[in-house]
């Protein structure tokens, strides 16, 4: 089955004119993926990579009724594009931008959940359901369809995870990168909740960074919620506090989102903890064999 | 982005947050001339962007304007907590009859703006949180209501039962609201906000942190920042767009994307050397960016190795080669490097890079790291 995008998907690319639009559109469309509109306000009428243009996302989704989209849209404005495909009923955005400030983030959460619809990201790779769509920044060719669930706060450590398991010949169902903000649409339990719901995944791999608590509040989680087996991987062991590393979520403050504490709660619920990338094959290998 | 208390102090003057009259001075004269300006005891105050400044010693009481004097003589230009004392706030003093806590940040996992109150002013509001966590009264704001009088009412009431203090409390909590959601800011602090013996109410402390995400909006926030305090290639990596945090180590570590990047400084460590620094030198690592990552880490004097670790993706191997490439041949390097590249086209690009003198290959993140410590250490 796979969650959150699949060979159902019809997404609109907000942003579709600018360069990285553009650039993503021919990956995604090159991936299979049905992208059947673009938005660029102003820019309605053209044709992109032979997807057709539209001003706003409401006219856009009553000529394709596109059900899922993606943002590219430069940071200053992208708040009002994620406001956009919320008042057009899109129920899937995912939006890759980095650098939009956190209170536009608290307000845009807010009104996304109030709606009803559902944000991956900000500052995200995306997502992917190999052999379905791509719906995101990632390089398809590193994914393969198969059994593993994947949710991460990082893109390119994601990717190597994500090139180790294919190299070793374990598939992936869905690939989510819920972004490395501070205020994101989507937690590690909100993706880890449609992960223990979906047939196709049989166990979870999820990659967490310093900085907040969603990861301890995800080990309590997967502890008292979940069936299915999940592995973590946790980045910044070697992070010095009050520094922001590269991620504008990922910094220790106050003492709290260090990576020591939260390999600490992993453990303490018994959930294996890989010491690195490469390590995580291991520990999948040895739980797939363990649930048969 | 992190100011100096006096700034802080400043917004909330103009806000009219009731706050000890005070100065800034840069040499012990001015100290001095200042508190015999105010004619009573002043609270003399290094400032420095870190906390915990009164535990280590930069803060100190004077009654007369020579023990101000002397007080600056020893703390300006002195380091606290390794960081050098460029500047000294002169505070009137007050007398305290009760310290509280008041804060506004914003709450991660409830992806709510969230005011704090505690009647545990005065010491560090997170040892707070781990020892008395049930002395810290918190609300969460409604993001599209913002924060309301009555709220504020309510929440300054958990910390006196004196109508007229809980009036003045709430008064300062919406102020100090106004100025974060106005501001942009991921932190508003006043600890401690005292009541004295006479019954009035005085900020002690001012803390602002600026959200980095919306300075765009803010130009006149920009103009306080310090360039002078900031590692100057701290700095200057900004300016080409990488991200680097300079950190102890002699390893300097080149990878593209933050999580990465954190993930191969850990291997290092895990291989018993120390990374020199964060690096992410963003999407695509094309040879202008990789370039530029190399000057700052060959501007490191601690350095003694390069690991490079670049996960070719849409951006292909092969092209990352052909920048890396590039980038060496217009400099000087006489460190050895250990590059480990995966992804799309692998094999093409270390067909490229093989046999390039001062150049190792590494198949794996963990072989690179290992290589990178036996080369230090040998």
């Amino acid at each position: 089955m796979s969650i959150l995008v699949d060979s159902n998907t019809r997404l609109l690319v907000q942003g579709i004119t600018g360069r990285e639009g553009s650039f993503h559109t021919r990956q995604m469309l090159d991936y299979g993926t049905k992208v059947i509109a673009g938005v660029t306000p102003g820019k309605g009428g053209q044709q992109i990579e032979g997807v057709p243009v539209y001003d706003t996302v409401k006219e856009a989704v009553g000529d394709t009724a596109a059900n899922t989209s993606i943002i590219y849209v430069p940071a200053r404005f992208a708040t009002e594009a994620i406001y956009e495909a919320t008042d057009a009923g899109i129920k899937l955005i995912v939006c890759i931008t980095e650098g939009i400030p956190t209170l536009d983030m608290v307000k845009a959460c807010y009104y996304v959940k109030l709606k009803g619809s559902k944000l991956i990201g900000p500052n995200c790779a995306g997502v992917i359901s190999p052999g379905k769509a791509k719906v995101g920044i990632m390089p398809g060719s590193i994914h393969k369809e198969g059994n593993l669930g994947v949710v991460s706060r990082s893109g390119t450590l994601t990717y190597e995870v994500v090139y180790n398991l294919t190299k070793n010949d374990f598939g992936q169902s869905t690939c989510v990168s819920i972004g490395g903000d501070p205020v994101i649409g989507s937690s590690f339990i909100d993706i880890l909740e449609l992960f223990e719901e979906d047939s196709q995944t049989k166990a979870i791999i999820l990659i967490g960074e310093i900085g907040g608590t969603d990861e301890e509040e995800a080990a309590k989680f997967i502890h008292s919620k979940m069936r299915k087996p999940v592995i973590a991987l946790i980045a910044g062991k070697t992070a010095p506090p009050g520094k922001r590393m590269g991620h504008a979520g990922a910094i220790i403050s106050g003492g709290t989102g260090t990576a020591e504490e939260k390999i600490k709660t992993f453990q303490k619920f018994s959930i294996p903890v890989a010491d690195s990338p490469l390590q995580v094959v291991d520990l999948v290998s040895a739980v797939l064999d363990e649930s048969g | 982005m992190k100011i100096y208390e006096f700034q802080a102090y400043e917004i909330f003057i103009k806000r009219g947050i009731p706050s000890p009259w005070g100065e800034v001075a840069k040499t012990s004269e001015e100290v001095k001339k200042i508190a015999e300006k105010l004619g009573r005891p002043v609270v003399v105050k290094a400032q420095v962007l870190v906390g915990g400044r009164g535990k280590a010693g930069g803060i100190k009481l004077a009654s007369t304007p020579e023990e101000a004097y002397r007080a600056a003589e020893r703390i300006l230009n002195s380091k606290l907590k390794g960081i050098l004392v460029k500047r000294i706030f002169v505070k009137e003093s007050v007398s305290i009859k009760e310290e509280y806590y008041l804060g506004v940040t914003v709450d991660r996992a409830q992806k709510r703006v969230v005011v704090m109150v505690s009647p545990a002013g005065g010491i560090d509001i997170e040892e707070v949180a781990r020892t008395n966590p049930e002395k810290i009264f918190k609300f969460y704001v409604n993001p599209l209501l913002g924060f309301r009088s009555h709220q504020a009412d309510e929440l300054a009431s958990a910390l006196t039962k004196d109508k007229n203090l809980v009036k003045g409390i709430a008064k300062i909590l919406s102020d100090l609201y106004r100025i974060f959601e106005e501001m942009d800011c991921s932190l508003v602090e006043v600890n401690p906000l005292v009541i004295t013996k006479e019954g009035s109410l005085f900020a002690l402390d001012a803390k602002i942190i600026f959200d980095d995400n919306a300075l765009y909006r803010h130009p006149e926030i920009s103009s306080l920042r310090d360039l002078e305090v900031e590692d100057p290639l701290e700095v200057r990596a900004k300016e080409a767009g990488i991200s680097y945090v300079k950190l102890e180590g002699n390893i300097g570590c080149i990878v593209n994307g933050a999580g990465l990047a954190m993930a191969t400084m850990d291997l290092v460590k895990h291989y018993g050397a120390e990374p020199a620094n964060f690096l992410d030198v963003g999407g695509g690592a094309s040879s202008q960016q990789v370039g530029k990552a190399l000057d700052i880490i060959l501007s490191d004097e601690q350095v003694r190795a390069v690991l490079v670790n670049i996960f070719g993706g849409i951006t292909r191997c092969d092209i990352v080669a052909e920048g890396l490439i590039q980038a060496l041949s217009k400099r000087e390097m006489n460190l050895p490097l250990i590059i480990r590249l995966t992804g799309t086209n692998e094999e093409e690009g270390r067909k490229k890079l093989k046999g390039i003198k001062g150049i190792f290959l590494a198949a794996t993140m963990n072989e690179a790291a290992k290589k990178a410590m036996e080369v230090v250490k040998s």
